[in-house]
């Protein structure tokens, strides 16, 4: 009976590319806005991801997510190299000051200012010099964003000059950035040169980077400098996660792709569900001759969630093949790097796509059930 | 009539008593809504089906003719009486067994023919083999072959809209057919078709599906088809009034 459920579905082509646009349509934009949601998240954590080097983060006490932060003393960086368990902790800088180009252009780009000695905290996917060159007096890495905004057309070369705040900083390094999450230039230098690039404060050191001993777990360590020095500890992944919360909690981001996603899926559902009912109301007399011919009603809610399967199938396949066809052709557009469908977010998509169809279906299943096949004797 | 002539297997779940009436209704009456509302269609119905003729239920609309019928199929439950249909009592099968009864003994014959859209001609003849779980291509080979015997060979893969009133209703007649079983129940089979393609369809029903191991049931108020039957039951206010046998029926000649 398998074969006459599908028959029957593909039979009625106007309400077969109903319910399939309904759901790929459906999968789209919950697929595409979740995405974007997820990557708009994981741009908050994007300075905190680029740090291999270290894996423990420590901050003033009250500091809620990466970009508001109470800097620390000097002192701080010493009672944290101080606390037993701790390899080496090193000090990070992060502030915004104003780069100018020469022919004008200028934009507020992110300035990390990474330990002068051992250079920990700085990226590591170069595309054009090496790290170490931050060694050389006014040496500044820029990111591809930042390149192309303050040279744009131009090949990628080294040499090039700008002006940081009346100050002169000289591109040693282009390098691959994760997007942050306003998509300014993230540029890096040595801690030493990179306080200098900002407006004067008492204090400046934004974080302390840290590494655990041989043998003391990243938890015990956090704890440890906790006890220790009062500051707030955590590891990068804690820390990320810190930094989303944050932005969930206290923006209006979750709000808005919130809404979209739960449109997208009533408008899915209701879309779907009305015209399968209409479908299987059309086919009720033909449903109660199955009956009255002898198909139990279990084999005809089997024929009904196979008609809803295959509609669930393909609709969702269009649907996420059209999001991953959207990120694939926007993947080289620097403004919207970072996006892309996580594989998380296609089986959430596929499990919802799943109730959708299941609920769609749910209302037909019943009135197929209760539907007497005496009816067949009704003209 | 009702003598017990031998005891046979005519389902795969149990033995039941064979008797020679393909379906005897003694005393049946069906209810319909409760209380006030309550409405009696069936008033104590006696109805004999023998195997081997065809049995037309006549009567003015609104008598109770497709409720009975409905109940001879199995697919309403009388509120009283008794009805044994091929040896069966009906009212004492469970649900399921009364989907399997009717599965494996009963055809069916709609005055829409319910046919399904999206299905060819040879795909429809061949649902009930589908619904008791025969392959697909041997059970459409099959009913290709019996819509061959009815004349359909070349709109095999015809899609019922493609199909005039009279070439649907052979359909359905193939779909009634194709697993052979003892019973077959038309609902006005001809009431949607012109005096001519009616005529057709009643004389294949009579030459294709009378054999003396099936009865037929044709429900009916089209007096241009009572020539056809073996057997008439009147039927008026919820009750059958009178039965009779038209002289030129074949039941009626072998009966001289």
């Amino acid at each position: 009976m398998n074969f006459v459920a599908l028959q029957m579905l593909l039979g009625d082509r106007a309400k077969y590319l109903g319910l399939i646009f309904a759901v790929a349509f459906s999968t789209f934009l919950m697929s595409h806005q979740s995405s974007i949601f997820a990557g708009i998240m994981r741009r908050t954590t994007s300075q905190i991801m680029d740090v291999p080097d270290a894996n423990l983060w420590v901050m003033d006490r009250k500091t809620q997510y990466f970009d508001e932060v109470k800097a620390l003393t000097d002192d701080d960086l010493y009672r944290v190299r101080g606390v037993s368990g701790i390899e080496w902790a090193v000090p990070l800088f992060k502030g915004t000051p104003r780069a100018k180009a020469f022919d004008g252009n200028f934009r507020v780009v992110i300035m990390m200012g990474v330990d002068d000695a051992t250079l920990v905290g700085a990226p590591r996917s170069m595309v054009l010099g090496t790290v170490n060159d931050l060694r050389r007096p006014d040496a500044v890495i820029v990111d591809r964003v930042g390149y192309e905004f303050f040279f744009p057309g131009q090949a990628y070369e080294l040499g090039k000059t700008l002006e940081l705040n009346d100050r002169r900083a000289t591109i040693v390094g282009i390098y691959n950035s994760s997007a942050p999450f306003q998509n300014l230039p993230v540029f890096y230098s040595r801690y030493s040169q990179a306080i200098n690039y900002v407006g004067r404060e008492r204090n400046l050191l934004s974080f302390v980077l840290a590494k655990a001993a041989p043998g003391i777990s990243d938890a015990e360590a956090c704890r440890r400098i906790e006890a220790a020095t009062g500051l707030h500890a955590a590891t990068s992944s804690q820390f990320g996660w810190q930094t989303i919360w944050y932005y969930i909690a206290h923006t209006g981001i979750p709000i808005n792709f919130g809404i979209t996603i739960g449109i997208a899926l009533v408008v899915g559902t209701i879309v779907a569900g009305q015209t399968f009912y209409i479908f299987t109301l059309e086919n009720l007399k033909q449903f109660g001759a199955l009956k009255a011919i002898g198909v139990t009603n279990w084999r005809i809610t089997g024929m009904i969630l196979l008609q809803a399967l295959l509609v669930g199938v393909i609709g969702f396949s269009i649907g996420i093949g059209m999001t991953a066809a959207f990120f694939e052709i926007t993947k080289n557009n620097l403004d919207l790097r970072g996006f892309s469908l996580l594989w998380q977010i296609a089986a959430g998509t596929g499990a919802t796509v799943l109730l959708i169809v299941m609920a769609a279906s749910l209302m037909s299943i019943r009135r197929v059930l209760v539907t007497e096949p005496a009816i067949v004797f009704r003209g | 009539m009702n003598a017990i002539s031998e005891i046979s297997a005519v389902d795969d779940f149990r033995y039941v008593e064979v008797e020679q009436s393909a379906v005897s209704a003694r005393r049946v009456t069906k209810e319909f809504g409760s209380g006030d509302n309550r409405v009696s269609v069936l008033r104590g119905v006696d109805f004999e089906a023998p195997f081997g003729e065809m049995t037309l239920l006549v009567g003015p609309s609104g008598c109770g003719k497709t409720t009975l019928l409905s109940v001879i199929a199995g697919l309403l439950d009388p509120t009283g009486g008794q009805i044994s249909v091929l040896g069966q009592n009906v009212g004492q099968l469970s649900g399921s067994e009364s989907i399997r009864f009717r599965r494996k003994n009963l055809g069916f014959v709609f005055q829409q023919y319910n046919l399904l859209p999206a299905l060819t001609a040879a795909e429809n003849a061949a649902v009930p083999l589908l619904a008791a779980g025969v392959p697909r291509k041997r059970a459409v080979d099959r009913a290709s072959e019996l819509l061959a015997e009815l004349g359909l060979k070349d709109r095999l893969r015809t899609l019922p809209s493609q199909l005039s009133g009279g070439q649907q209703q052979r359909v359905a007649l193939a779909r009634a057919l194709v697993h052979k079983p003892r019973l077959i129940v038309c609902d006005e089979p001809t009431s949607a078709l012109d005096h001519e393609t009616g005529h057709a369809v009643m004389d294949l029903l009579t030459k294709v599906a009378v054999r003396d191991d099936r009865a037929v049931i044709v429900v009916t108020h089209d007096s241009r088809v009572f020539q056809f039957a073996d057997r008439i039951a009147h039927m008026d206010d919820g009750r059958i009034v009178k039965t009779e046998a038209p002289e030129e029926s074949r039941f009626a000649a072998a009966r001289n």
